[in-house]
């Protein structure tokens, strides 16, 4: 047993790691995500009041964004919603391998970044011709809205999914045989029981569609604005910071809104169970197939066409759009291949960060005492529904002048990457830290196991695939960021892959236009193979969404 | 060494989860606290481990008061109802945690390990992954697992609780064997009368916080003393002759002729070796065991043994 001065000198080390575990979490959020955010306040509203606020509000051009940035947001969430909810019946009723298979593949589009995906869609479009005449979709609301439902597909199958093999099916045994229909049954049995879950993905949904930036900007055209863009048109186009931050306010105080709308909707739904019942019956073969059909044309035809674009020359095949990554292009002040490399460093250097920050902050979050824990849960769900736009342009407008001045410094970047990122490793750490069953933790106290130990012994290697997840996911960020990236200082030395394909998919012309696709296919690539390690690296039951 | 709960209390919020509880346990010895479920003994044992701090009360340990030493300080072994096995181990690697964080070398470990697997029952299981076992073997496992550090004392939280009752008996059976062969001392903690019969030397009878009664077990059964231990034991018929309190076993009838206490059966069930009568007399609905067969209506008087009778306290 310790002696006095061992177990003074232990309590020492104890307390500091008890600050430690506070401090780092409390001054990386301080000083790039609270400060940045209070320097967007006091540009918007502080120097002149509330007058030009008004005036920015009261113009029909800032009335015509809100309105669009809602609907837009709407019609994504109902339309992914109808198109998806049979593919999450068909990963219910899936277990094993196959269950695995499709929710990973469903994932895919998820993850990929903005710019990749606007690409797969403008490469669509040329391909098979809506790029003009009457069938046009390029440049119109119905490419955004294609590109939200293939991305946020993902969101309801494997929300809605999860929690629906969740359920007790014998309920709906239970119906057929008291004698409804398989429609009715669905309608009045499993529909009411699924609307927490519905209700959740679709805030998510919503959510993603109201702050979505990349696709806005790519695929709907120089005409059509949401919020997010407009912020980026007046701060960045026409160098407007004040319009800009005003802007930024109100997007700011309508995702907080809808956040707090969410929340107290997943508070008052019960949890999913989690338990694995008897798997139900399997689903009748017609519709799996008809299921699986959606997916391939959804999800699959816009990659595929992506990888045939990258490869089209002339009127044949060639690797010639991919040896050109390597080569400079006045558009671009470095080589693609460059752009690459870089990404993959900041990439490494953000996911390194924002495990750090997150896991430490997950710890605090579970096991600190409850005043602290309701700070850091919220501390670090608001970056989460922040838009990636609203972080970018804070750390723009802030850090630019002592006390903090990294304009000029190479680590802004990763610094906004992993502001972006740390919640996805606090969001999936959180639950596996909950999980953890108190009792194990009591048996390893009783078994002579310091609380120090408890710690490194049975959280840490418990939870340390949540925190491989985590650290994937937000590698998989950083590796697509755009908003947020958009908005900070350009050098060649920090030119990142999103930015580089941005830049080749708009300028005009057939060369860059090859070259920006096979430069997708490359990071779709990178961001692809770190899903499918994450995907392992989950192993079975344990779910970010 | 020895234990001693001192004037014990724990409340949590509004509800007295122990309420002024003492208990003194000597080296050697299994002590079995009896009680239905919610009744604090599981919050009884949690002080002791040191995992509960009682509000009010002393827990002393050798006489020495034990209340800053943290659970890993207290030289303790404790079996949950649901087991506990660390998910990112093996068998052997759960055995062996209480020595590792000992410092026991390795090699001894390996030999300690299979010792109590053998102990155990469970030869051989070392590497295997302790999401395949059975519900006994899991429990099998972290029962080694408590003793593997040669615990002082080993706190058992209806350790058989979510087995099936053949596994239950098999273990309740095997449980003092092992207990004897590593001469632990142990607290066991149960709802089930049965299983506190064939465990106990010393039993414990709390209900609401409160210990109502301390003893061996045959004694507390032949003279529970009181109204609430006697309806935990078991027993169906109290009740009132003359002044008296008392508490007639259910053995203590013959079917005789000359019998003092006259019966209408109102049930009868054949037990195999008995038979199970329920009859309706002069001193309320009486249940008894007897050897002899009765129709449901019959009017049969019986025999009663005096020495089978016990006084209860009417204020309990």
């Amino acid at each position: 047993m310790d002696g006095p001065v061992g177990r003074n000198s232990s309590r020492i080390a104890a307390f500091a790691a008890r600050w430690a575990a506070v401090g780092v979490p409390a001054v990386f959020l301080a000083a790039f995500f609270v400060y940045p955010v209070t320097a967007i306040l006091w540009r918007g509203l502080a120097e002149e009041g509330l007058g030009p606020m008004s005036d920015l509000f009261a113009s029909p051009r800032t009335r015509g964004v809100v309105w669009f940035t809602v609907w837009q947001a709407l019609a994504s969430t109902v339309i992914t919603l109808v198109v998806a909810l049979p593919a999450a019946a068909l990963v219910s009723r899936l277990r094993g391998r196959r269950r695995h298979l499709i929710r990973g593949l469903v994932t895919v589009p998820f993850v990929l970044p903005t710019v990749v995906v606007a690409g797969a869609f403008e490469g669509v479009f040329f391909r098979l011709g809506l790029d003009q005449g009457d069938l046009r979709l390029r440049h119109t609301v119905w490419a955004i809205l294609l590109a939200h439902v293939f991305f946020n597909y993902a969101v309801v199958v494997r929300i809605v999914g999860s929690f629906w093999s969740g359920l007790d099916h014998h309920l709906e045994e239970q119906a057929r045989v008291l004698g409804a229909g398989p429609l009715r049954t669905f309608w009045a049995v499993t529909l009411p029981r699924l609307r927490p879950a519905i209700a959740s993905a679709c805030a998510i949904v919503f959510l993603f569609s109201f702050t979505s930036f990349g696709v806005v900007l790519l695929l709907g055209g120089p005409r059509r604005a949401t919020l997010e863009t407009e912020i980026y048109r007046q701060a960045v186009t026409r160098g407007d910071i004040r319009s800009a931050a005003a802007l930024a306010l109100l997007q700011l105080l309508a995702v907080l809104a809808l956040i707090a709308a969410a929340t107290r909707l997943e508070r008052r739904s019960p949890a999913p169970t989690g338990v694995a019942h008897r798997p139900p019956k399997p689903m009748r073969r017609e519709f799996a197939w008809a299921n699986l059909a959606v997916m391939t044309v959804l999800l699959g035809s816009p990659t595929a066409i992506l990888v045939e674009r990258s490869l089209a020359v002339g009127d044949g095949y060639g690797f010639d759009h991919y040896r050109a990554l390597t080569e400079r292009v006045p558009q671009l002040p470095a080589s693609a291949a460059t752009a690459l490399s870089t990404s993959l460093v900041f990439a490494t250097a953000a996911a390194a960060m924002a495990l750090t920050v997150g896991a430490l902050t997950a710890f605090v979050v579970v096991h600190g005492r409850l005043s602290l824990r309701r700070i850091f849960d919220l501390g670090l769900t608001l970056p989460l529904g922040t838009s990636a736009v609203t972080i970018g342009f804070g750390i723009l407008i802030a850090l630019d002048e002592p006390p903090l001045d990294l304009r000029t410094s190479w680590w802004i970047i990763p610094i906004a990457h992993a502001l972006v990122g740390t919640p996805f490793v606090v969001r999936t750490m959180v639950p596996v830290l909950r999980r953890i069953d108190p009792q194990i933790r009591e048996a390893a106290a009783v078994l002579g196991a310091s609380p120090g130990r408890v710690r490194r012994l049975i959280d840490l290697p418990i939870a340390g695939r949540g925190m491989l997840v985590g650290a994937g996911f937000a590698f998989a960020v950083s590796l697509g960021e755009f908003g947020a990236t958009s908005f900070l200082p350009r050098r060649p030395e920090t030119l990142t892959a999103p930015l580089a394909l941005f830049r080749l998919l708009s300028t005009p012309g057939e060369l860059l236009r090859g070259q920006a696709m096979a430069l997708a296919v490359v990071l779709m690539g990178i961001v692809a193979l770190s899903v499918v390690a994450i995907e392992a690296a989950r192993g079975t039951g344990q779910d970010f969404l | 060494m020895s234990w001693e709960l001192e004037s014990v209390s724990v409340r949590f919020g509004d509800l007295l989860a122990v309420d002024n509880a003492s208990l003194s346990i000597s080296e050697g010895e299994l002590v079995v606290i009896l009680g239905p479920s919610g009744c604090g003994k599981s919050t009884m044992l949690r002080v002791v481990a040191g995992l509960q701090q009682p509000d009010s009360g002393r827990v002393l340990i050798d006489g020495a008061d034990a209340v800053a030493l943290l659970p890993h300080q207290r030289s303790i072994g404790l079996m949950f109802q649901q087991h506990t096995l660390f998910p990112h181990h093996d068998v052997a690697g759960n055995v062996e945690f209480g020595l590792r964080m000992a410092g026991v070398a390795p090699a001894q470990r390996a030999q300690r390990v299979r010792d109590l697997l053998v102990l155990v029952g469970l030869g051989g299981f070392e590497s295997r992954d302790v999401a395949t076992l059975s519900g006994g073997e899991a429990q099998r496992v972290a029962l080694a697992r408590s003793l593997a550090p040669n615990p002082a004392l080993l706190l058992l939280d209806e350790p058989f609780g979510s087995l099936d009752r053949g596994l239950r008996d098999r273990l309740t059976d095997e449980l003092p064997q092992v207990l004897a062969e590593a001469g632990t001392t142990a607290i066991h903690v149960t709802h089930d009368h049965d299983e506190a019969f064939s465990l106990a030397d010393r039993l414990v009878v709390m209900e609401a916080g409160r210990i109502l009664r301390i003893g061996p077990p045959g004694e507390v059964w032949a003279d529970p003393g009181t109204v609430p231990v006697a309806e935990f034991m078991g027993h169906h018929n109290i009740v009132t002759r003359g002044s008296r309190l008392e508490v007639i076993r259910r053995d203590a009838a013959t079917v005789a002729a000359d019998g003092e206490l006259e019966g209408v059966v109102t049930a009868s069930r054949f037990r195999g070796d008995h038979h199970d009568l329920t009859l309706d007399t002069a001193l309320g609905e009486l249940r008894f065991r007897v050897g002899e067969a009765a129709r449901v209506g019959e009017r049969v008087r019986l025999r009663i043994d005096p020495s089978r009778v016990a006084l209860l306290n009417p204020v309990s």
